[in-house]
């Protein structure tokens, strides 16, 4: 039940703290209550329609290629 | 977003896996605390290309199966009140209670109305303004903050009916009991990814100091999870007992500090009870004085409900990890997805619905 999903900010509405996040293309109203340091352009983990933390768009961007590298970073460090 | 949940990069898995294997020079039992990764350790295959003294053991972090039955009893009867519409997230509708569960509720006429958010419950109130919304409020430290900000958006619109059932639970208090249980034997913890977001690694330090048992805050992909356990097993082979980050994306050691307020200003901390733990010492939450008028037990004369379990059903020693759901005598035949017993064959985090659907 703690599943947080990263997801890119899209559009900011101050007065009402929430955002348009998109979650790869399905765009969700999120609220911006618990992260209101992230801007426009920034990679969100989403819990429960709530941003709860700012990602790095490096470290957001889990795909696979991508992690591919974040894993030999690790395994450089580990091994 | 192209995430799989496979194993996929071998070579890397292959390395991670060959170096758990070396560092497994004995016995040792780790807890995965986190439903979240009960379920990807399951879905990823780890278990099994893991050394044969590498256990990997599931905890109470499924916070469905922690629920106790007296309190789905009590979201029952207030779903069942004239006038009431009960909010809850989906995995709560199917765990059986003593008179059925709240799908069977609404099926005989309830109002349950299945939310996505805490906040859908705030705008459902303010929709329904002549029904009383009660959020039936489930969860750990990554849920709270945002049903507290559910909870002062209420009040700052000026909702007088919207309620909430409290049953929110925390995280390190359980691990404390688990640890002092001399039932249990645990020699490390792959702490929780998306709790840590919220409470950063000090709640943690306990483990380590008081316990002298090593825990890492783990990822959810396979090669999170792997290496998480190799972080572990480093630990364990240079004698360190620390408690460390691995899931470094989302995860700082203050945590959101911003939430934690939050989560401070709206609650105070109360005892409360643990399916198959018992109660546990400053553990649960109840609303501050100021938001007590949201309060559903205090706002509604519930009953004392009995505090038993479904007959025959071992989840309390699951959730402690004494035992395995294979070791329950209802197991796939009484209890099943489709029909469960009890609430760890019922939410899709518990270990025996994981056990059910990826097999040992
Ligand atoms: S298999 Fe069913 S009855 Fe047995 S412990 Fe699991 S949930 Fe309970």
């Amino acid at each position: 039940m703690c599943l947080g999903i990263p997801g890119k900010v899209v559009t900011i509405d101050k007065e009402t703290s929430t955002a348009e996040v998109d979650f790869g293309g399905v765009k969700r109203t999120v609220s911006m209550h618990l992260c209101p340091e992230a801007g426009i352009g920034d990679y969100v983990l989403v819990h429960v329609g709530f941003a709860i933390q700012k990602l790095d768009e490096e470290d957001a961007l889990i795909t696979l290629e991508l992690f591919k590298e974040i894993g030999e970073k690790y395994i450089e460090s580990e091994i | 977003m192209n995430r799989k949940s496979k194993v996929d990069n071998k070579e890397i898995l292959d390395k991670l896996v060959k170096a758990i294997q070396s560092h497994t020079s004995q016995n040792y039992s780790f807890m995965e605390v986190c439903g979240t990764h009960t379920v990807a350790i399951f879905r990823s295959g780890i278990r099994s290309i893991l050394p044969g003294n590498l256990r990997v053991i599931s905890g109470p972090g499924c916070p469905v199966c922690v629920t106790p039955m007296a309190e789905i009893d009590e979201a029952i009867y207030l779903a069942k009140k004239d006038n009431v519409i009960l909010a809850t997230f989906g995995d709560l509708m199917r765990v059986p209670g003593n008179e059925g569960s709240l799908l069977q509720a609404r099926a005989e006429g309830a109002r349950v109305k299945i939310i996505l958010s805490p906040m859908d419950a705030v705008l459902l109130a303010e929709r329904e303004r002549f029904s009383r919304v009660i959020l039936f409020a489930v969860g750990f430290e990554t849920t709270i903050p945002p049903i507290a900000i559910a909870i002062k958006e209420a009040n700052r619109r000026g909702l007088k009916n919207f309620f909430v059932l409290s049953s929110m639970r925390l995280i390190p208090p359980a691990m404390e009991a688990l640890l002092s249980d001399k039932k249990t034997s645990i020699d490390g913890f792959i702490l929780p990814g998306h709790v840590s977001v919220i409470i950063g690694t000090k709640p943690y330090r306990f483990i380590a100091e008081r316990f002298h048992a090593p825990g890492v805050v783990t990822g959810f992909e396979p090669i999170d999870i792997l290496q998480g356990l190799l972080m572990l097993l480093r630990q364990k082979s240079e004698g360190r007992s620390e408690i460390e980050i691995q899931y470094r994306r989302a995860v700082t050691p203050e945590g959101n500090v911003k939430a934690m307020e939050v989560l401070r200003e709206v609650f105070k901390v109360r005892d409360s009870r643990w399916r198959g733990l018992g109660i546990i010492q400053d553990s649960g939450l109840k609303l501050k004085d100021k938001y007590a008028p949201f309060d559903a037990r205090k706002h509604f004369d519930i009953p004392i409900m009995p505090e038993n379990e479904p007959p025959g059903c071992i989840c309390g020693e699951i959730l402690q990890g004494i035992r395995v759901p294979t070791q329950c005598a209802l197991f796939g035949k009484r209890c099943t997805p489709e029909n469960p017993v009890g609430p760890c064959m019922v939410s899709s985090e518990g270990s025996c619905a994981a056990y059910y659907k990826y097999g040992n």
